[in-house]
This record gives C-alpha cells, sequence and structure tokens, in this order.
C-alpha cells in the first residue's frame, strides 16, 4: 500500500539576501490515511518549511512530494492548512462566511450546501454561539477553533497544521488538544501537525518523525505513539526518551 | 500521601449585597459631551458667532458681510435654484474625473502587484508626478483639450490618480503573509486573488488613498473653474465664486465659500464615515 502523502529524499533550500539556506536534506516519511502525523524538532530543523514545501509554497531543490500519487507542484485545497498565527481569518468575513468561503471558491459547493456543511463544523468545534460574530471579537482559541473547522470543513486529503496551538495560553491550548483528539475519533481525519513541544506531539500523534536541527534531517521515527498513556508513566518515559534523543549531540559537544 | 487543600469561599455567592457601586448612568451633559458630533457642533456655532460678531463691528459688507447676510444669500440662491445647479456642475465633473482617476489607479496597481516591472513603473510615476501640483498642468490642459470638461476631468485624474494609487499600493504590500498563504490554499490566482484577498485586506489604506483622493479633486477643481471659469455655458462653483467677485456682490462669494465647505464636509463625514463604519470598523482594522 503506498502512503497517502509521501515525502522522498526532499531538500529544500531558501535564500536570504545574503546566504542560501539549507532547511532540510533529505528527508523522506510517508503518512497513510487517518494518521496523526508529527514533525517534532527544535527550531531551526525546518519542521515549518517542510509542512510549506507539502503545503505548495515551496519547490523542494532535490527529491518529490506526492499526495495520493500527485506531485504537489502549487498550494491547493487539497492540502488545507492551519497557521499559528491568529490573523488567519479573514477578517472581513464573520465565522460563517469564513468557514463558507473555501466551499464556493474552491470547492464550488452550491451556496445552501455550503452553509449546511459550514454549520455542522463550526457545531463540532463548539462555535455555534459566535457564528456571526467578525474574528476581531474572538479570543486566541476560539479564532484557532474556527481555523480547524474551515480545515476539517473541505474535507480535505490531509490537514496540515503548523504550530497551530503554539501561540496559546496553556489552559486553552490543552482544551484545543483535547477538543482535536475528539474531532479525530469523530471523522479519522488525516494530519501533518509541526510542534516544538515533545509533551504535544505525544499527546496529539499517533507516529512522530524526530527531525534534528541545521540542516533539518530525520533522526529517528516513533510509532504507535497512541499505545502509551499519561497515566502510568509511560508518556513521561517516551518524552524524556525522545528528549534525550533530540538534545543528546547537543549536550556532549559543550 | 498529604493533599492541597481547598477552601471554598462563601462570600463571593449572589447572596451577598453589594456595597460597592459598579455601574453609574452618566448624566445627559456628559453624555452629550461625550459625543463627537456634539462637540464638533459646539464648536461651530462658537465660530459663527464671532463671525457675525466680527461682521457686525466692522460694518463692512463689501469686505467682510455678517453670517447671516451670508446665509440669506445663500437662502436666496438655493431657492432660485443658482446653487444647486453649479454645485451639480461642479459634482458631475468631479465624478467624472475622480472615476476615471480610480479605475486608472487600479489598473496600475493590479500590474505592480503582479509584475516587478509593474511596480517599478507605479513607483518611478508616482515618485515624478506626486509632487507635481494637478493645477500646474491646467495650461497645458487648456491647450491639449481646449476650454471644457475634457481639460478639468484630465486635472482632476492627475490629482487623483497617485494619491489613490500610492496607498492602495502600499496597502497591497502591507497584507500579512499568513493571509496571502492563506488566499493561496484556496487555490485563489490573478484577479480573483486580488479582489477576493487582497483588495479586502489592504482596505483601510485604499479608503485612505480614495478619501485624499477626494480631497485634492475637490479643491483642484473648484481652483481650476476659479482660473479658465465657465465651459458650454455652465460653470460650477468655482465660476460662481469668480463670477460674484466680478459682480462685487461678496454675501454671495461668501455662500459659495460656504456651499464649498459645506460639500466638502457631507462627503467626508456622511460617505466616508459610513463606509468606514460599515467596513473597517465592524471588520476590526480600524478602532
Amino acid at each position: 500500500m503506498t502512503a497517502l502523502l509521501d515525502v522522498s529524499g526532499v531538500t529544500l533550500r531558501y535564500k536570504t539576501p545574503s546566504v542560501l539556506v539549507t532547511a532540510t536534506e533529505r528527508v523522506s516519511f510517508g503518512v497513510d490515511r487517518s494518521d496523526r502525523f508529527v514533525l517534532l524538532g527544535p527550531s531551526g530543523c525546518g519542521k515549518s518549511t517542510l509542512l510549506k514545501a507539502v503545503g505548495g509554497y515551496l519547490h523542494p531543490s532535490e527529491g518529490k512530494i506526492r499526495i495520493k500519487g500527485r506531485e504537489v507542484t502549487e498550494p491547493g485545497a487539497d492540502r488545507m492548512m492551519v497557521f499559528q498565527e491568529f490573523d488567519q481569518l479573514l477578517p472581513w468575513k464573520t465565522v460563517l462566511e469564513n468557514v463558507m468561503f473555501p466551499l464556493l471558491v474552491a470547492r464550488r459547493l452550491p451556496r445552501k450546501e455550503a452553509e449546511d456543511r459550514a454549520k455542522a463544523y463550526i457545531e463540532k468545534v463548539n462555535l455555534t454561539r459566535a457564528i456571526n460574530s467578525y474574528p476581531h471579537t474572538l479570543s486566541g482559541g476560539m479564532k484557532q477553533r474556527v481555523a480547524i473547522a474551515r480545515g476539517m470543513a473541505m474535507e480535505p486529503d490531509i490537514l496540515l497544521m503548523d504550530e497551530p496551538f503554539a501561540a496559546l495560553d496553556a489552559l486553552t491550548r490543552r482544551t484545543c488538544q483535547d477538543e482535536l483528539l475528539q474531532l479525530w475519533e469523530d471523522t479519522k481525519f488525516t494530519v501533518l501537525f509541526v510542534t516544538h513541544s515533545i509533551a504535544e506531539a505525544i499527546k496529539i500523534g499517533n507516529r512522530i518523525l524526530l527531525l534534528s536541527p541545521h540542516p533539518g534531517r530525520v533522526k529517528a521515527e516513533v510509532s504507535d505513539v497512541d499505545r502509551v498513556s499519561p497515566t502510568d508513566g509511560s508518556a513521561g518515559q517516551l518524552e524524556k526518551h525522545i528528549h534525550d534523543l533530540l538534545f543528546a549531540e547537543e549536550e556532549t559537544a559543550h | 500521601m498529604s493533599n492541597a487543600q481547598i477552601v471554598m469561599r462563601a462570600d463571593t455567592g449572589p447572596t451577598q449585597a453589594h456595597t460597592g457601586e459598579v455601574e453609574r448612568k452618566l448624566s445627559t451633559l456628559e453624555l452629550a459631551w461625550g459625543n463627537g458630533f456634539v462637540r464638533k457642533t459646539a464648536i461651530i456655532i462658537l465660530l459663527g458667532l464671532i463671525w457675525e460678531a466680527y461682521g457686525r463691528y466692522l460694518d463692512n459688507p463689501l469686505l467682510f458681510p455678517t453670517l447671516l447676510d451670508t446665509l440669506s444669500t445663500m437662502r436666496d440662491r438655493i431657492a432660485d435654484g443658482t446653487i444647486p445647479l453649479r454645485a451639480w456642475a461642479s459634482i458631475k465633473v468631479l465624478l467624472m474625473g475622480y472615476a476615471s482617476g480610480v479605475t486608472i489607479a487600479s489598473v496600475l496597481t493590479v500590474l505592480a502587484i503582479n509584475t516587478r516591472i509593474g511596480t517599478d513603473f507605479l513607483e518611478t510615476m508616482t515618485a515624478m508626478f506626486n509632487p507635481l501640483p494637478a493645477i500646474a498642468l491646467l495650461p497645458l490642459a487648456l491647450i491639449w483639450f481646449g476650454l471644457g470638461n475634457g481639460s478639468l476631468v484630465f486635472v482632476l485624474i492627475h490629482s487623483v490618480l497617485w494619491a489613490v494609487a500610492l496607498n492602495t499600493h502600499s496597502g497591497f504590500l502591507g497584507v500579512s503573509q499568513t493571509l496571502r498563504m492563506v488566499g493561496r490554499n484556496y487555490g485563489l490566482k490573478g484577479l480573483s486573488y486580488v479582489f477576493r484577498i487582497l483588495v479586502p485586506a489592504a482596505f483601510p489604506s485604499i479608503l485612505t488613498g480614495l478619501k485624499i483622493g477626494w480631497a485634492f479633486a475637490w479643491r483642484t477643481l473648484i481652483a481650476a473653474e476659479l482660473v479658465f471659469g465657465v465651459s458650454s455655458g455652465q460653470g460650477g462653483l468655482g465660476w460662481f465664486i469668480f463670477e460674484n467677485r466680478n459682480l462685487l456682490d461678496i454675501p454671495a462669494v461668501f455662500a459659495g465659500l460656504l456651499t464649498v465647505i459645506t460639500i466638502g464636509l457631507v462627503v467626508e463625514n456622511l460617505i466616508f464615515r459610513t463606509i468606514e463604519r460599515k467596513t473597517i470598523r465592524k471588520w476590526g482594522l480600524q478602532s
């Protein structure tokens, strides 16, 4: 069985005004249907750059990214992005209109159908009471939930999440993580999730790809993450293990 | 194993009577003073009183008519249809020039946002022509287009175009990277990307450009009419002012000036303010 998302030997480079930076080097992995696949690594490991390449915003200078066998060449609504920034909602549209907008312009659904579907997904993220609000009246957590509803309503092949909860306060972050897992239980969507928090990776993911920095390379892949449990201490052990793996070199180098 | 203790405090319950004052209604006077419209009206009334007092003290209607004289002349001229007709003549030309200027500005900025050479073109042209007062082009326009609305529209386009283009372009450049990525994520490209993402996101700057463009255009138009006056038998407000000065009907000159100011205020406070309230304020892009 071929993977839903197949990233093979991808090297990503980008130019700053003075230097050519290699963000990732020959990174390969595959994401299967209904995976909660987490890219985890310290800053500078190119995980966000990698996610943007899957989103089609960057072209690999080496290697291929394929989704359902098609090569990724440009951004498209089959890979919906959820960003970290709170300004990702269109400020001139209400919550409902924000969720409906991609359904209308990218999916070309009839208005009635788009509205029904948008309402159903807004219900799923418990924001029905804010459905006619403008984004500037929402809290950070609510904005991120709208962005998630917007991504999921499109029922994309894969949902790409770039540290969506990183800018939230700790309590809201936990609520949002729980909600995301609950949503996954309902619809079993496929998600590629970027984070630099080991705890978040363990909580969200069923598979984790560990990346090392400068340039980003695959260090290890952790699978069956959902077998560990936070109550018997196995999650804590895994967290420590991953921490040691990621930071071992750094400490010996000092 | 020892546990942390939680002690519930009863005094936060609803049964507790409020001792401190939480809300107090403001008095009518405080409410009125909190309203910007009321404050500004008070200023205008005060200025009107000073005008009237000085006019009476000077007692020289040829130099400085009183406010009441001006207002009564204005009423007569409005009643006999002169001022409305002249104002309409000005506004008609203004709308032609404004619409053409805004259209050309949007074509230029769309080109500028999509191609690098377009950006260079827009930046060079704005740098060259923005500092050039539109009225300075009038002598040339008169040679090219003759005495008529063509010349007026030409200078109006010049006065509107650069202000609108400059503001729109800088608004487009200021649209956040995240919103751009969101737009491309939806597969929007070309014009639909510009009109569905960039224009609404840059709307605060665009509106500023439209307001500045409007103010420039209105001033330029009145000045241009003063310089070459009547065309095709029907002049505008500028010509009305010039004509009445020649007839030494100074209250009518003041009435003309007052009309120019009033139209300016109405457009700024009714039209643009309403657009602002219905768009960028509602969207939280301006407080």
